[in-house]
This record gives structure tokens, C-alpha cells and sequence, in this order.
């Protein structure tokens, strides 16, 4: 079993003046080097829940314990982001320099690290997202996709152990969205870097290791993805879908074709009805 | 139509001024500002003139674009011109015609001003056109961080002005999206008089800035994710250097006001 890097306990989160909790006695653990999405329509706290994972916010009740640090006052918090990055959703909202390395270097020069370890960090990072020609560019001209990539970089320039992507797709075309999430499994395999990405795209959610969705603030489902698709009536039910493979399988299914649960591909289709006597 | 608009007025190149620290370039502006009040004769005009229009020369800027600076103030150079030329009366009598009386004084006092202001104009603007705004921003921050012992907030000052350019482009490109979106829905911005026009603007500006207001505190939130928590203990990738070219420009400087300084003693003309 591999270390658990992030531990929620009974996890609540209420916004001031609001009569609901946006995230409501969530437990969860997450092991380091895992690839977890969250799944969950507008409003279910998915991206509350991010912002407790990165000390953005700090719970009303319960704990989240991040890296063994479990927040408590202004230093842990700085040690907690430190250890977990982020990336948001707006590209244009997150990039604070006019000079796409002096972006980069914004998060290593907010830590106090010498200037020429920052330059390396730097230049190895942008190398990493792929963005290193174009250093010197003003980020007004870059694509939605490539403003992600920077703001990765960005991240990934403090070498944290877990990056938390809260919908970071889901305002760019479809070649970014891609693009992003490539680059997010990539760091997963090849960094070992802990992913936590939110998203409201089965598609995306598809392709994790595990999947948690939510609803409502609480966790309403957890496991698999191919085992959480496979309840299908469930995650309709949720006001989510499900790849579109996987509803054609329910649909044969309850027509009385005999397929297995867990069909999520195009193959295993083919193969399924292939085998169908 | 809110394309066209330059930010500053930054003309890159790789010329020895391109390439000065920009605090030397500020401090230099300063004292380049400080000697055109120094110079009490038409020969000291004439030393600093040659110099600005050395320095001019070297940084490979069309004359035209230095020359497009003056336009703004062109008014106030003519106004302070007339009105030293009348009021001086002190003086040989040029010319009596009526009520005007101009006299040497008038004319040689006119003269100075009008060519102290040319000269102040065109060397803060041989700056801006020769230093990028980040650059200008981080010279800035740097001079003024001793100040820092009294409490002036330099680095916020300097993170304000930054963040400010890093976001004009994305606003503007925001007005832009809002004005097609609003022109769709039959909103005029071109006819109509002065009041009309300014009332046509609302619709603009109230969306502009409930997105900017949304724009700051998603900004907000990512800096602090990026660890961000003020000027204190935060260091710099790209540190700023004199060089062995600072050196010369500060030995330019000395050599021009030592020159300004005798030429006024001479007192040639």
C-alpha cells in the first residue's frame, strides 16, 4: 500500500451566510502518485472541496491533512500550497506577469529561492510543458490551451507533490483539452507528481485511476471508473452522464442483450457483441 | 478600433541605451532633467540639445516618433512661449506695436523656457521608448525600495503597475467582445453628441467592470495557491545588474553638466 498523501476526516466546509454546507462530512484518502478524479455537476462542491485541499479555504469541520500537515494557522498553509499546487479553471485569471518565465518564476521568488536556482527550475519546467520557445512571449498571445500549460509550468517550477486541477479544461477547445490532460497524466507517470483533477467531463473522468463523484457536497459515488459507470441508473440519476459507449451498453442491456457491466471503449464493444452468440 | 492602442510606448532595439539598467536610465532621465535647469545660456541649450540628440541617433528611433511625442504639449510650449515674450518687459525694446512691448529679456527668457521644455519632453521620452514597461516596473521598485525603511509600499506600488499591464490587453480584448455583443443587440457608439455617446458607454463599462472585479479575485486566489504573501523575503529571477555601460553613462552625465557648468561661467552667449 503506498502512502496516503492526502487524508480528509469528516470534512464540512460552510460558506458565510449560506444555510447549506457546501461540503458535507467528506472522508477521503488519496495515496501519492494516484491519478483521482472528481466527478460532479455545478454546485456539488467539487471545487469547494479543491480549495481545502490547497488551504485556500480552511474547514469549518473536520481535517484535511495534506503532506502530513494538517493547517492550522498562516505558516502551515504556506507549507500545505508549497506541497500541493493548483490550477484554475480561467486561464487569463491566473497568470500574473506579462512575460510568460517571469510567470513561472513567480511562485519560487514568492518562496525566497536564490535567482539562479530559479532561472534552472524555470527553464526545466517550461521544457517539461513544452512551452520553452516561447519563454520570452507575452501571455495575451498564447492559446487557452497554452496559457494552461504555463500556468502548469507555474506549478510545476515549485516541484509539488500533488497538483490539484480545478476544472482547468473546462474553458478551453477541444485540441487544449486534450492537450492538458496529456500533460496531466504524463506528469502522473512520469513525475509521480499526485493528481486531483476536478472536471464535469466523463470523458475525463474515464481515464482516472479512481473516480469520486459528487453531489449535493457529499461523496456519492467512489471507485473505479469503470465500476462507478457501470451503475449507469445511478450516475444519470445524479443529473450526470456517461460516456457515450457506456449508455449504448445500458440501452442493449435493457433491451436484453447480454453484456458484461463494465464496457467503457469502443473495443471492448466490438469484442463484447463480437462474442454475443 | 481598440486594437491600435500601444501600451507605453516601448520601441525594442539593442542599441547601448536598449541595453542600460533601467535604473540607470531613471536616474539619468532625473539628472538629464535637472541639468536642463542648470543651463543659463543658449550654449548650454545647445550642449545638452546635441547630447539628447546623440543619444537620439544611437538607439536607431525614427526622429518621427520623438518628434510625435512633442505634438501633445505643443500648445503649452507655444502658450508659456507668448506669455514669457509679453510679460518680460525687463530689457532693450525689440518692438512696440500698441500695447505689445517685447523686449531682448523677453525673448531670450521665451526661448529658454520653450526649448527647457522640448528638451524635458524629449529625453523622458527617449526613456519610455527605449525601456519595456516591466522593466521600467522592476527600476522602479528597486529605487525605491530603501524607502521601504519609512513604510512607501514599493513592491505593492511596483505589483499594482505590473499586474495593470499584464491586464490591459486581456481587458481591452473584453471591451471589445462586449461592444460586438452589444452593437448585436443595436447599441450605437459612434453617433450622436457628446452626452448621447458618454450614456452609449454604460452598457460597456458596467459589464467591464463586474468582470474585472471577478478577474481580481480569481487573480487573488491564484496568487495566494502560488504562495504569494507580499514583498517580504521574496526574491527576484531576473536581478538587476550595473555594468561596465552604467558606468559610461554615468561618466556621460558628469561630463555633460561639468560642460553645462562651464559653459555658463564662460558665459559665451
Amino acid at each position: 500500500m503506498k502512502n496516503t498523501i492526502i487524508e480528509a476526516r469528516d470534512v464540512c466546509f460552510k460558506y458565510e451566510g449560506a444555510s447549506t454546507l457546501a461540503v458535507d462530512h467528506v472522508t477521503l484518502d488519496v495515496a501519492e502518485g494516484e491519478f483521482l478524479a472528481i466527478l460532479g455537476r455545478n454546485g456539488s462542491g467539487k471545487s469547494t472541496f479543491a480549495k481545502l485541499l490547497n488551504a485556500l479555504q480552511l474547514p469549518t469541520g473536520g481535517s484535511v491533512k495534506v503532506n502530513g500537515i494538517t493547517p492550522a494557522n498562516e505558516d502551515d498553509c504556506y507549507e500545505v500550497r508549497k506541497s500541493c499546487g493548483m490550477v484554475f479553471q480561467n486561464p487569463d485569471n491566473q497568470i500574473v506577469t506579462t512575460i510568460v518565465e517571469e510567470d513561472c518564476a513567480f511562485g519560487l521568488e514568492n518562496l525566497g529561492t536564490p535567482p539562479q536556482e530559479i532561472r534552472s527550475r524555470v527553464d526545466e519546467a517550461l521544457h517539461s510543458v513544452g512551452m520553452s520557445e516561447f519563454a520570452q512571449a507575452s501571455p495575451s498571445m498564447l492559446s487557452g490551451g497554452q496559457k494552461q500549460r504555463v500556468a502548469v509550468a507555474g506549478v510545476l517550477a515549485m516541484r509539488p507533490r500533488i497538483i490539484v486541477f480545478d476544472e482547468s479544461t473546462a474553458m478551453l477547445d477541444p485540441i487544449g483539452r486534450r492537450d492538458v490532460f496529456a500533460l496531466a497524466r504524463r506528469l502522473n507517470v512520469e513525475e509521480g507528481i499526485t493528481i486531483v483533477w476536478i472536471t464535469h467531463f466523463m470523458e475525463e473522468a474515464a481515464m482516472a485511476d479512481r473516480l469520486v463523484v459528487m453531489d449535493g457536497g457529499r461523496i456519492a459515488l467512489e471507485g473505479e471508473p469503470r465500476s462507478v459507470f457501470a451503475q449507469t441508473d445511478r450516475v444519470l440519476k445524479l443529473g450526470l452522464d456517461v460516456p457515450e459507449i457506456m449508455k449504448l451498453a445500458h440501452m442493449l442491456r435493457e433491451r436484453g442483450v447480454a453484456l458484461p457491466d463494465d464496457i467503457m471503449t469502443v473495443n471492448e464493444m466490438a469484442v463484447a457483441l463480437c462474442q454475443l452468440k | 478600433m481598440l486594437k491600435n492602442i500601444t501600451l507605453g510606448q516601448y520601441f525594442p532595439g539593442d542599441s547601448f541605451i536598449h541595453r542600460l539598467d533601467p535604473r540607470t536610465k531613471l536616474l539619468a532621465t532625473v539628472a538629464l532633467i535637472a541639468i536642463v535647469f542648470v543651463a543659463q545660456g543658449f550654449s548650454g541649450f545647445l550642449l545638452i540639445a546635441a547630447f539628447v540628440v546623440a543619444c537620439a541617433a544611437s538607439t536607431g528611433i525614427h526622429l518621427k516618433f520623438l518628434v510625435r511625442g512633442l505634438k501633445p504639449i505643443m500648445f503649452i510650449i507655444i502658450f508659456t512661449f507668448v506669455l514669457n515674450l509679453f510679460f518680460q518687459t525687463e530689457g532693450r525694446e525689440l518692438v512696440h506695436w500698441g500695447f505689445i512691448r517685447i523686449t531682448d529679456q523677453g525673448l531670450r527668457m521665451a526661448s529658454f523656457m520653450a526649448m527647457r521644455l522640448i528638451l524635458l519632453v524629449v529625453s523622458s521620452q527617449l526613456l519610455t521608448l527605449t525601456t519595456s514597461p516591466i522593466a521600467l516596473t522592476d527600476g522602479l521598485e528597486s529605487l525605491f525600495r530603501p524607502l521601504e525603511v519609512i513604510h512607501f509600499p514599493a513592491h505593492e506600488i511596483a505589483m499594482m503597475m505590473s499586474i495593470a499591464l499584464r491586464f490591459i490587453p486581456t481587458l481591452m480584448d473584453e471591451a471589445d467582445k462586449i461592444m460586438k455583443a452589444q452593437k448585436a443587440r443595436g447599441a450605437n457608439f459612434e453617433t450622436g453628441n457628446l452626452i448621447q455617446r458618454a450614456k452609449a458607454m454604460v452598457p460597456l463599462l458596467v459589464p467591464l467592470f463586474v468582470g474585472a472585479f471577478r478577474r481580481a479575485e480569481d487573480l487573488a486566489l491564484a496568487m495566494d495557491a502560488r504562495c504569494y504573501r507580499g514583498g517580504a523575503g521574496r526574491t527576484r529571477m531576473k536581478q538587476l545588474k550595473f555594468g561596465v555601460i552604467d558606468a559610461i553613462a554615468a561618466v556621460a552625465m558628469l561630463l555633460l553638466l561639468a560642460g553645462v557648468i562651464a559653459l555658463n561661467k564662460l558665459n559665451l552667449f
